[in-house]
């Protein structure tokens, strides 16, 4: 039976891992590959690289970052942050990269997630979504960051981005994300109904039941979470382990 | 040993590069019909979208080339399926070396197949080591269905060809190089085939 993945992400700025990662058996837990190396051999399933550097001059460390992971790690890899066009993704793909996420680009021009698709093929597409509720608003979807409301609502911007090619949709409540009260299931859930391809939950994950209850009541079929896995509140072996007793499909 | 990965501008060639390179072996990429023809072994890897890949693999005459290898041969996901016959992708005529024809999953799960499934009813040397049951990384919209060829099962929901064998034609529709300790496991057998 296909499995739900587990999906560790981590914030990359010039080239290090930040988020202050501590691990006591990693040589140096600022180093993307040796932590990407420790993920893989724990059970994570994916792995989600997002370069929060602001220059192009620092970008071109990350793909050349990049091309160390893909080197060295022997599950899939997604990475994005600040990709705005079809140069980008090559350059990427090219150093190794699985997939790749877009976000602010895709809204400011939808037409680049088809012209991603048709080019690489959906498999690579991954349209990451920002998503906040408001009484007002509903849920809504934001750019840059997180910081400019547009006038997309979620449901019909995730099914607009899959009918252009997306091959994935990667889910942020806003509302979640940091709070560890557990994943927007109902948004999640709704989307995940709307769409035909997988869909990955993000934020809010605190413990083992808030990805028990993403899978279980909201059909999402990857999980992710940051600094709950690296601040080791949790670890992937446990969490794998959990769910597997629950009775849902999972990779051991 | 003299390995070739063929290099048509249509695959993650990189991935598989470094995963060989993890077992220690160097491969040359090549498009070049004599550095194919006199490789040892031949490593045929893909992604993206079938008529583009047909498109690319003519405009270097390599579908003329590779049905004429008799050295082993390995397709991964993409390079699987052209291979075939026929694909319902784009409607296209594929390189018609093993007689099989490549359907889109008709489902309501979700579609890529996209993740960690299992392989079941292992035949072949080339999962040597490995058990039932084990998980490999899949991605995928269209598939080979089972056949007299195949040589590993994977659901969804339906049983599909994970991997078949046409003589030195060896295929698997996962990503051995992205399927950890398993998948290196994989492609370490195919080298000693």
């Amino acid at each position: 039976m296909l499995t739900k993945r587990i999906i560790p992400c981590l914030d990359i700025k010039n080239g290090r891992t930040v988020k202050g990662v501590r691990f006591e058996n990693i040589r140096d837990a600022g180093d993307p590959v040796e932590l990407a190396k420790w993920y893989a051999e724990q059970g994570a399933d994916e792995l989600v690289f997002l370069d929060i550097t602001a220059t192009n001059e620092e970008r071109k460390t990350f793909a050349e970052l990049v091309r160390d992971i893909a080197r060295h790690i022997d599950i899939p890899f997604t990475v994005g942050g600040g990709i705005g066009a079809v140069a980008d993704v090559e350059v990427l793909l090219q150093a190794g990269a699985d997939k790749v996420s877009v976000n602010s680009a895709a809204i400011r021009n939808p037409q680049l997630v088809e012209e991603l698709a048709k080019r690489f093929g959906s498999q690579c597409v991954t349209v990451a979504v920002d998503t906040k509720y408001t009484e007002a608003t509903g849920w809504k979807v934001y750019a840059r960051a997180g910081t400019v409301e547009t006038e997309h609502s979620t449901v019909d911007w995730c099914r607009h981005v899959t009918d252009l090619g997306a091959g994935e949709i990667l889910l942020t409540s806003m509302n979640n994300d940091g709070t560890k009260a557990g994943f927007a299931l109902d948004i999640t859930g709704e989307v995940a109904k709307a769409v035909s391809v997988p869909v990955i939950a993000s934020g809010g994950a605190g413990n083992l039941q808030h990805f028990s209850d993403v899978f279980q009541h909201a059909h999402a079929d990857a999980a992710l979470a940051a600094s709950l896995f690296h601040f080791r509140e949790m670890g992937v072996p446990d969490l794998k382990q959990y769910l597997k007793q629950e009775g849902i499909s999972i990779r051991l | 040993m003299n390995l070739v990965i063929v290099d048509y501008k249509a695959g993650n060639v990189q991935s598989v590069l470094f995963a060989l390179e993890r077992l220690g072996v160097q491969a040359t990429l090549s498009a070049d019909f004599e550095t194919i023809k006199a490789a040892d072994k031949v490593i045929f890897p893909g992604v993206g979208e079938a008529s583009s890949a047909m498109a690319q693999l003519k405009s270097r005459n390599l579908d003329q080339l590779l049905p004429t290898l008799e050295q082993p041969f390995f397709g991964v996901c993409l390079g699987m399926q052209l291979l075939c016959q026929h694909s319902e992708e784009g409607d296209t005529d594929l390189l018609g070396i093993i007689p099989l024809q490549v359907k889109r999953f008709q489902t309501d799960l979700k579609v890529p197949h996209m993740g960690w499934n299992q392989l079941e009813r292992l035949a072949s040397p080339l999962f040597d080591g490995l058990q039932e049951q084990e998980h490999v990384y899949y991605v995928h919209s269209y598939y080979v269905p089972m056949s007299d060829y195949t040589i590993a099962q994977t659901s969804y929901p339906e049983p599909f060809s994970a991997a078949v064998q046409y003589k030195n034609f060896y295929a698997a529709q996962f990503h051995p190089e992205k399927s950890g300790p398993a998948g290196a496991r994989i492609l370490k057998n195919f080298l000693a085939l």
